[in-house]
């Protein structure tokens, strides 16, 4: 029954030590060295869409493939995906959002599991 | 009352940082769930998440360590994760920068995608901010999350796999994001941003080491600029 991996503590203390300087670093370069300096326009441009472009990217295949499901598209995730951006677009609330989101996802997910 | 004071920005950040509770508390639980059955210790379980304190690159490391891959490629995939946090960091500099370097180097710290989305389209809308002003909205975002997604995890750590299933947390961070960014597809060439981006995503999950995502990212950004230059040009000739 307790089949716990046998994680080796110098493994697992070499990942966290290593993933805590390296985010650290990732966050810290561009806030920390370019400080007040100009960016030119073409890229700031291309910055002012970071939010839109990024998250989106980061989301989009875990609603269509849910690691839950073992990768089967599902039809509680994609509709409560839907009523989320639905909502915040014409609300332009995040509340309204995660909550039109949550409320479908566990309404759906009572009514057909 | 005391609109300028960086009091006041603080405590404007933290209002609008609130909601965010609703996700930072079940996935910081998930991850403290996932950690626990992947083996960790409760320190090591909480030593990570407050030193890394990057929710989707943590679960990553975690994944990749339970199918035993080899440690550099499970730090170079957790940090490629993470590596859209760089490009926050550029996009915040502009806002930012002028801050004290300790500010700054505690802003990268707790620089995430809910602090960020706040903070920059606040900073957006308004545009006659101080920089000291930022810095206090900024802080005030993570004021409530951070702690949240601490004592998350640490319940998620304590309570392990007794969490039922049924409560569905793998999906408290997809509808969170999901919910952040659709109030900011105000414009078209942002709309358009958002549709390349998931469509190329979509088609890129295939690239190792999660690259797809940052692939996916800069095609967004590029037809965002791209779709700003042409509307630019047609209001211009009209």
């Amino acid at each position: 029954m307790n089949a716990t991996p046998g994680l080796d503590p110098v493994t697992v203390w070499i990942v966290i030590i290593g993933m805590a300087v390296g985010s650290f670093a990732l966050r810290f370069v561009f806030l920390g060295i370019i400080g007040d300096r100009p960016l030119p326009p073409w890229l700031l441009r291309h910055l002012r869409y970071t939010a839109v472009a990024i998250l989106p990217a980061l989301v989009v295949p875990l609603v269509v493939w849910p690691a839950a499901t073992g990768g089967e598209p599902d039809v509680p995730r994609l509709v409560a995906a839907l009523a989320t951006v639905v909502a915040g677009v014409l609300t332009r609330s995040v509340i309204a959002g995660i909550l039109a989101g949550a409320v479908t996802l566990f309404a759906l997910l009572y009514l057909l599991v | 009352m005391g609109r300028t004071t960086s009091k006041w920005h603080f405590w404007k950040g933290m209002r609008d940082g609130a909601p965010f509770i609703l996700v930072a508390a079940p996935f910081g639980m998930l991850f403290g769930v996932l950690a626990t059955e992947a083996g960790f210790k409760l320190l090591e379980t909480m030593t990570f998440t407050m030193s890394v304190f990057a929710g989707a690159s943590q679960f990553t490391a975690l994944q990749l360590m339970q199918e035993s891959a080899p440690t550099i490629i499970v730090l170079i995939s957790a940090l490629a994760v993470t590596l859209r946090v760089a490009m926050y960091s550029a996009s915040l500099a502009p806002y930012l920068g002028a801050a004290p370097l300790w500010q700054r180097a505690c802003a990268a710290y707790l620089l995430v995608d809910q602090s960020y989305a706040l903070s920059v389209s606040r900073f957006e809308t308004h545009p006659d901010m101080t920089t000291s002003q930022r810095m206090a909205y900024f802080f005030g975002t993570t004021g409530l999350i951070a702690p949240i997604w601490y004592l998350g995890s640490l319940f998620g750590a304590l309570m392990g796999s007794r969490i039922p299933e049924a409560w569905a947390l793998d999906f408290a961070m997809p509808v969170a994001f999901l919910a952040m960014v659709a109030p900011m597809l105000r414009t078209l060439p942002h709309l358009i941003a958002a549709l390349i981006a998931s469509i190329v995503a979509l088609l890129a999950v295939g690239i190792p080491f999660n690259l797809g995502l940052i692939v996916a990212g800069f095609c967004g950004m590029m037809a965002g600029a791209q779709a700003e230059l042409v509307m630019g040009r047609r209001k211009g000739q009209t």
